[in-house]
């Protein structure tokens, strides 16, 4: 069980792992804001967060959840998604195995001649994308698993100071999906 | 809209939510009007189909409809102004939420264009509802306003129940569209609890495994039974019959199994009976029916029921495990899987040997022995447990409906009155909601006109909602208020008694009113109790008074409400009254307690 009650919790035991949960949700006002506050409201961390419509004829929008907690935190959290009217299916990815997760991130970096060759080297290992270069200002483009972003970012921050924006992962279940 | 064909003629917005109301089966609405709902009470002017009824106040409004929702099983309907009138009620949004109690609740909202302008009496209505809420609404379109009300009461009754805010600007109240007639199959089936109510059958007979085995058990019974509706708790009782088995049931749960069931051992939890309490720590198979493991019921988790099976049933999946960990989880309604378990043990002519549990019975009766609930009579002073023993006496014989505040008279009221049916036992139990039971009466009165309605209050809670009374009286609801006056908030002061070495801070009341004179100022009658031979007659023209009527019992100042668990102990600590000492780990770990 989870430390929710007010009471101590007897025995959690199950490690603390990291989740992807992908939700799908109908697009309506709000419904971004039901979800987002069941997590602020009892208590849940939210890692990184994703959201787009995915079905316009439907209007359906998926929700890309990172989340970490032991086994019943995050069964409690899918359990409370699940209470949100909008909510058609939640999905722990994680825990399902088979999926595919990917993450777009832009970084910028000021490079000068001399270092110039070096970050195009380590761009060309990891496959990152140049999409502007203006005055030895380079932005680059790289998708991938969060871990690849992680090291790619660790790899050319070496170099110099960077600028980052990334997405948080997205991910899809390679199952077919079943109803919750 | 699908049903253009059908209603060809344009309503205005206020039309459209009248009728929607109308086709819903609603008969009454608790509310207040204001300027964003001008419309919609300009609809009901001059109409006889509904009821309104106006409150005092928009938290009155919504515990009123609560009231007449448990206490009739139907959908409770609150109409209020925007900005404040939506402020007032978030708090009766919240009780009603936690106890799962269908309501709608109507609210104004400033026109369209104004929205996000800071208007006179704007507020964000569904972002401060939306935690307290089931769901809620803003339309922003007269052509669904019809859509949303019916889908709204499919969602407030549906599955576990709960209120549903619908805000709608003045703007659609006036504009014209069309309306559709209600059609539940119209709504998508993930919108609404997709209840998977057929358990299969190998679950059911592992079920009837463990009640065939067990020496131990016992059953623990919650508010769901009552939701569940009333054919839930005939089931209940049948499946408690059958076994033989002890029952305790939770604050929500008084009334599913009658109070004079000799298997009945009355609440548990911190308040609970001492018998209930020991059998739940002792049991070896713990059936709970429609109850959430709640914090004022389980103690202290760590010591909670350590050697039992647990098999729960609930159609809320986010209750399972969420505070104890169970070992046969179940979800869906109650009254749905009992019956299936019933259809199946009959079928298959199950028996349960009563002589396997002759000796929990025995061990049962020894608890019973120690009559937790006793306490020293006074020829001088009232004492509150005797005021509430003297109005089950002489109430029992009626169809009575009772609603409490919150705090000790709740608890002496839970123990001392002995509920035999479901929906004549309302009370605020996982908010707490001092104020909750005065217009809870209310709204039960006006569902129940014929049946005797009683508000157990305490002094310091009746004030928190007292403007009602001129809601009773200009309805004519003869609902009785039995204040138990000992000037204290009590509970309060027990805490700080038991917790604070008697640091009574801020729980004192001075300059109450004269309840009695404050009643008669009202134009409803008041009564007022000091001395024990003065209560019987006090409660009889209590009773016999066809109007509204205050009865203020002057009770022992500092009579504590007893037995406890105190915060931080487990069920078998529990403590019979006050020179019983928690221990002292316990009661350091209890005081950062709820």
């Amino acid at each position: 069980m989870n430390n929710k009650s007010v009471y101590d919790s007897p025995n959690v035991t199950d490690k603390i792992e990291k989740h992807i949960l992908t939700i799908l949700v109908d697009n309506e006002p709000g419904v971004l804001a039901r979800v987002v506050g069941m997590f602020s409201g009892r208590g849940y961390n939210i890692e990184s967060l994703n959201v787009a419509e995915v079905s316009m004829n439907e209007h359906l929008s998926r929700v890309t959840i990172v989340t970490e907690g032991n086994k019943e935190i995050i069964n409690q959290i899918r359990s409370q998604l699940m209470r949100i009217v909008p909510v058609h299916t939640v999905m722990d990815l994680t825990e399902q195995g088979d999926s595919v997760e990917a993450e777009v991130a832009l970084i910028k970096i000021d490079a000068s001649d001399e270092n110039k060759k070096e970050v195009f080297r380590i761009c060309d290992i990891y496959r990152a994308r140049k999409i502007e270069n203006e005055n030895n200002t380079l932005i680059f483009e790289i998708a991938g698993t969060s871990e690849r972003i992680d090291s790619f970012i660790k790899d050319i921050s070496k170099i110099n100071k960077i600028d980052i924006v990334r997405s948080g992962p997205v991910a899809l279940s390679s199952k077919i999906e079943e109803e919750e | 809209m699908s049903n253009k064909k059908e209603s060809s003629k344009k309503l205005k917005g206020s039309e459209i939510v009248l009728k929607a109301l109308q086709d819903q089966g609603v008969d009454v609405v608790f509310g207040y009007p204001g300027g964003a709902v001008l419309p919609i009470y300009d609809t009901f002017f001059g109409q006889n189909s509904i009821r309104h009824v106006l409150v005092r106040q928009e938290a009155g409004a919504i515990h009123a409809a609560e009231g007449y929702a448990r206490s009739s099983g139907k959908v409770g309907v609150v109409l209020v102004t925007s900005g404040p009138g939506a402020t007032n009620v978030v708090t009766g949004l919240t009780d009603a939420l936690m106890d799962s109690i269908p309501i709608i609740c109507l609210t104004g909202q400033v026109p369209s264009h104004l929205i996000g302008s800071d208007a006179f009496q704007e507020c964000d209505t569904t972002g401060i509802t939306r935690p307290c809420t089931k769901h809620n609404y803003l339309v922003k379109d007269v052509n669904k306003l019809s859509e949303v009300i019916h889908e709204a009461f499919e969602i407030a009754k549906n599955g576990r129940p709960g209120p549903v805010v619908i805000d709608i600007p003045k703007d659609i109240q006036f504009a014209e569209g069309s309306y559709s007639s209600p059609d539940p199959s119209k709504i998508k089936p993930h919108r609404l609890y997709s209840n998977k109510n057929k358990i299969d059958e190998s679950k059911i007979d592992q079920i009837i495994n463990e009640i065939i085995s067990s020496k131990k058990p016992i059953f623990y019974i919650g508010g769901g039974c009552i939701n569940s509706g009333k054919k839930a708790s005939e089931l209940v009782r049948e499946f408690v019959d059958l076994t033989g088995f002890p029952v305790t049931m939770t604050l929500m749960g008084l009334g599913v199994i009658p109070a004079g069931n000799t298997q009945s051992l009355g609440m548990l939890g911190m308040h609970g009976m001492y018998e209930a309490n020991m059998a739940m720590y002792d049991c070896d198979l713990m059936i709970n029916l429609g109850a959430r493991f709640d914090d004022r019921v389980t103690g202290r988790l760590d010591s909670f029921s350590p050697n039992s099976k647990k098999i729960h049933i609930d159609i809320d999946k986010s209750s399972i495990n969420k505070n104890v960990d169970v070992d046969i989880p179940i979800v869906g309604d109650v009254g749905n899987i009992v019956e299936q378990i019933l259809k199946i043990w009959k079928e298959k002519k199950y028996k349960k040997n009563k002589e396997d549990i002759s000796n929990w019975w025995k061990k049962i009766e020894e608890w019973k022995k120690i009559d937790c609930l006793n306490y020293q009579q006074s020829d001088e002073i009232i004492k509150p447990q005797f005021a509430i023993e003297r109005l089950y006496e002489l109430t029992k014989n009626q169809d009575t409906i009772i609603t409490t505040e919150v705090g000790q008279h709740q608890m002496w009221a839970a123990q001392f009155y002995k509920f035999e049916k479901p929906n004549k036992w309302l009370t605020s139990g996982g908010l707490g909601t001092m104020g909750y039971g005065f217009p809870a009466a209310i709204g039960a009165q006006v569902a129940n006109p014929n049946s005797l309605v009683i508000d157990i209050a305490g002094e310091s809670s009746i004030l928190m909602n007292i403007q009602e009374l001129s809601t009773a009286v200009q309805s004519r609801l003869p609902v009785k208020i039995f204040i138990l006056n000992n000037e204290y908030m009590g509970m309060v002061r027990q805490w700080q008694e038991l917790l604070h070495n008697g640091r009574y801070s801020e729980s004192y009341m001075d300059s109450l009113p004269d309840f009695v004179e404050l009643a008669k100022s009202f134009n409803a009658v008041g009564l007022r109790a000091s001395k024990p031979n003065e209560l019987d007659d006090v409660i009889k023209e209590m009773i016999n008074t066809n109007k509204t009527v205050i009865a203020d019992i002057v009770v022992d100042k500092e009579e504590n409400c007893f037995p406890m668990i105190q915060s931080g102990s487990a069920h078998n600590e529990m403590v019979l009254n006050k020179d019983q000492k928690q221990d002292k780990k316990s009661a350091e770990k209890g005081r950062v307690l709820v």
